[in-house]
């Protein structure tokens, strides 16, 4: 039987409301017992014992937005390296998006993925499908043999599906399945061309720009199909105050929305494009100041459910061109629970509370079984040290791709060690 | 006249990017020095050797035969060797991008690589990736600041103080790196600027210029000195911002009737190329007594060299060998 323990710990359990200092034992890779008197006084006879001398250990993060370049486009990511930058991160389970080359939008596709990963993957990689065929907003897929072969989540990747005679028949569907649906808010046409918000910076640099209502637009409209279909619908990602507004109340009314947030539009705003920084030009594009505080209101007050990397790799021939040219995206895996403890360092929202939105609040939106300490679940943890400080350096980012926002930006708080299912995956002392 | 000036350093910067980024000092320097290279090309022998051995490279990647053709007059008077390169027979028609076009080109030791690009910034990136100065001949919707210098030429030699001048900008604001650009000189230089379009052709947030918004020709002219025309660039609109150029001509071109609410003696002003009867009518931008569109033209070819020669006196003397 193979043992691995844990003590003097600061256990965080978001599922569970547990904050106190204890141990854990991993028993064959799942959580055999855990608590504030276990192994405080005797050093367990176990070979591997942890002593976490009072950093943090939570359950391992997971990742509700992860593309990598696998199939289609290896240079950038495959599942492998994308797996790498997540134990670097902390995060131990990733949920890959369906927008690649081919698309993924039928069974055959979503074994391929789960194969894959099982391959080469040191984490645990979920895929989501497409909604629709090629993510052409067109015809929907086959969303109920897709669950069956493993699609946690449905969702046309960084599309809007316009037509709304086709999203409601797609949503009204995968309702009948039970099935998650994941949105991108934008709208196409209002955002035709764009490349930034619109307002005083992008006038400032001539850039093509939209306003931050074309996601709020879309919002309203998607809201009103979940309350036409019942469909379980999560916004991968919202990042303005006003989307914020509608998403609230629909919570408030009882639907079944959920939303995200990204760690990037939490960090930065629209100012930090700066002199066409073309690795924070994102999609959607980051917004004014107001709205990034009001985004890290909606965390603070459970509005906004998760936050996620939306991890979009990038070479640096889509990068190093005019901003209007280049491709939108940038790598955050590995930076995703550094930024997200900015919230905890500089605006006073609880560990317990950041954690929740990494761990516990993704695992619940999913419906799967992770994100936890509970006696009994598999042993996906993170052992962090939520203080250190330290500066972003991309060449020693683990992903593929060095297109990441924050270049020497200083953070505070990172993964020491990271587990899946009990292995160690992720060690800061041994990289 | 072969030594217009004392090579006294006149700007801050190794590139000029934009007018954002010069003070009045400098803008006034480089107005002061174009003057002398007006008179210089009036004369006789119109050339000088100040850039003497130096090479320029007019790197096109949007079609334009003036302000192409008026750099390359202004280097060639200056005395340097000029290279024109345009798209088409570029390898970027061939997919290169134009990081790599532009370092191919640096690695053939220019002084100065003068950029025209239709995406934002594109002149900024460049000036990143080599090591010549770089000027900004246009970029996208963002900056085109040797006419805004070229139009503050114009205006100074007619006798205008900037100081309370008001000048009205009329047009297509929105894609315009032109307007741009006078509205960060001309409010440098003490102007007050008045905007003038449809809604659908301001920006967002344009009245964060510091700049007076109006929407009716008739309220918008009332008391200007100046009238500055755009051209409305259809070749830049994705899809309908005004309903026809019948319809725009109507409320938004000058007229002889629009121009009669300006101040008595107002001056009127197009960057070109025109569209007649678009944006103005051939009997106001043909009126020798207004209009001072081909006045701009000339300016243009001296502010250029003024240009060219401040940023040579920047550039080691010796070469790259020292």
């Amino acid at each position: 039987m193979k043992r691995l323990a844990f003590r003097n710990a600061r256990l965080i359990d978001p599922a569970n409301g547990l904050d106190v200092r204890g141990g854990l034992l991993v028993e064959n890779g799942r959580i055999a017992d855990v608590g504030p008197r276990l192994f405080n006084d005797a050093e367990p006879r176990d070979p591997e014992v942890i002593d976490c001398r009072g950093l943090v250990l939570a359950p391992g993060l997971i990742d509700m937005r992860v593309l990598t370049g696998e199939p289609g486009s290896e240079h950038r990511e495959t599942l492998e390296s994308a797996s790498k930058a997540a134990a670097a991160g902390g995060v131990t389970t990733m949920v890959v998006m369906p927008n690649t080359d081919p698309v993924i939008d039928e069974p055959a596709l979503i074994d391929f993925i789960k194969r894959r990963a099982d391959a080469t993957a040191t984490v645990h990689v979920l895929p989501m499908g497409a909604l629709t065929k090629g993510l052409a907003g067109e015809v929907m897929t086959e969303i109920g043999m897709m669950m069956e072969a493993g699609a946690v989540a449905f969702g046309d990747g960084d599309r809007t599906i316009a037509n709304t005679r086709v999203l409601r028949r797609a949503l009204s569907y995968a309702a009948t399945f039970g099935a998650l649906v994941v949105g991108h808010a934008e709208d196409p046409e209002l955002s035709l061309n764009a490349s930034m918000t619109e307002g005083e910076f992008a006038m400032r640099l001539g850039i093509p720009a939209a306003p931050a209502m074309a996601e709020t637009i879309i919002v309203e409209r998607d809201i009103r199909l979940v309350e036409m279909t019942g469909v379980r619908y999560h916004f991968g990602q919202i990042s303005c105050a006003a989307s914020l507004e509608a998403v609230a109340a629909a919570k408030a009314r009882g639907l079944p929305v959920t939303c995200g947030v990204s760690a990037h539009h939490l960090t930065l705003n629209e100012l930090d494009v700066g002199p066409y920084l073309t690795f924070r030009k994102v999609k959607p594009p980051l917004r004014s100041e107001a709205d990034r505080e009001a985004m890290i209101e909606g965390v603070a007050n459970g509005t906004i459910d998760v936050i996620v990397s939306s991890h979009d790799p990038q070479a640096a021939d889509t990068k190093r061109l005019p901003f209007a040219e280049a491709a939108f995206g940038t790598v955050g895996l590995e930076t995703l629970l550094s930024a997200a403890l900015t919230l905890h360092h500089e605006h006073g929202i609880g560990l317990s509370r950041v954690l929740d939105t990494l761990t516990a609040a993704p695992a619940r939106v999913l419906g799967v079984e992770a994100g936890t300490l509970k006696k009994g679940a598999t042993a996906d943890l993170v052992l962090l040290d939520p203080d250190e400080p330290f500066r972003i350096d991309p060449e020693k980012l683990h992903s593929r791709a060095r297109n990441t926002p924050f270049e020497g930006r200083r953070f505070q708080g990172r993964a020491q060690k990271t587990f899946v299912a009990g292995a160690c995956v992720f060690d800061r002392a041994r990289p | 006249m072969t030594s217009p000036a004392p090579a006294a350093p006149i700007l801050q910067t190794s590139h000029l990017l934009g007018i954002e980024g010069l003070s009045s000092f400098e803008i006034t320097a480089l107005l002061d020095l174009a003057d002398s290279y007006v008179a210089l090309s009036r004369g006789r022998e119109k050339k000088t050797s100040i850039l003497k051995g130096r090479t320029l490279i007019n790197l096109f990647f949007e079609a334009s035969t003036r302000t192409q053709s008026s750099f390359e007059l202004a280097g060639k008077r200056l005395g340097a060797d000029v290279m024109n390169m345009s798209v088409k027979s570029s390898s970027v028609s061939k997919g290169e991008t134009l990081i790599d076009t532009a370092t191919t080109l640096n690695a053939m030791r220019p002084d100065i690589l003068i950029v025209r690009h239709q995406d934002s910034g594109a002149a900024e990136l460049l000036s990143r990736k080599v090591d010549c100065c770089v000027v900004n001949a246009g970029d996208g919707s963002h900056e085109h600041p040797t006419q805004a210098l070229l139009d503050a030429l114009t205006i100074r030699r007619r006798g205008r103080s900037f100081e309370g001048l008001v000048v009205a900008i009329c047009g297509d604001v929105l894609h315009s790196r032109v307007a741009r650009s006078n509205i960060h000189l001309l409010s440098k230089m003490g102007a007050r600027v008045r905007l003038i379009a449809p809604r659908t052709l301001l920006p967002k947030d344009v009245d964060r210029f510091g700049v007076e918004i109006f929407h009716d020709m008739k309220k918008g002219l009332a008391g200007a000195d100046i009238v500055m025309m755009l051209r409305l660039q259809l070749e830049r609109m994705a899809g309908a911002f005004i309903p026809s150029t019948r319809e725009y001509f109507r409320f938004y071109g000058l007229d002889r009737e629009k121009l009669g609410y300006a101040k008595k003696g107002a001056l009127v002003m197009h960057p070109g190329p025109m569209n007649r009867g678009v944006e103005i009518d051939s009997a106001v931008a043909d009126d020798i007594e207004v209009s001072v569109i081909h006045e701009q033209v000339e300016m243009g070819v001296a502010i250029r060299m003024a240009v060219l020669d401040a940023l040579a006196r920047g550039l080691p003397a010796e070469g790259r060998n020292a």
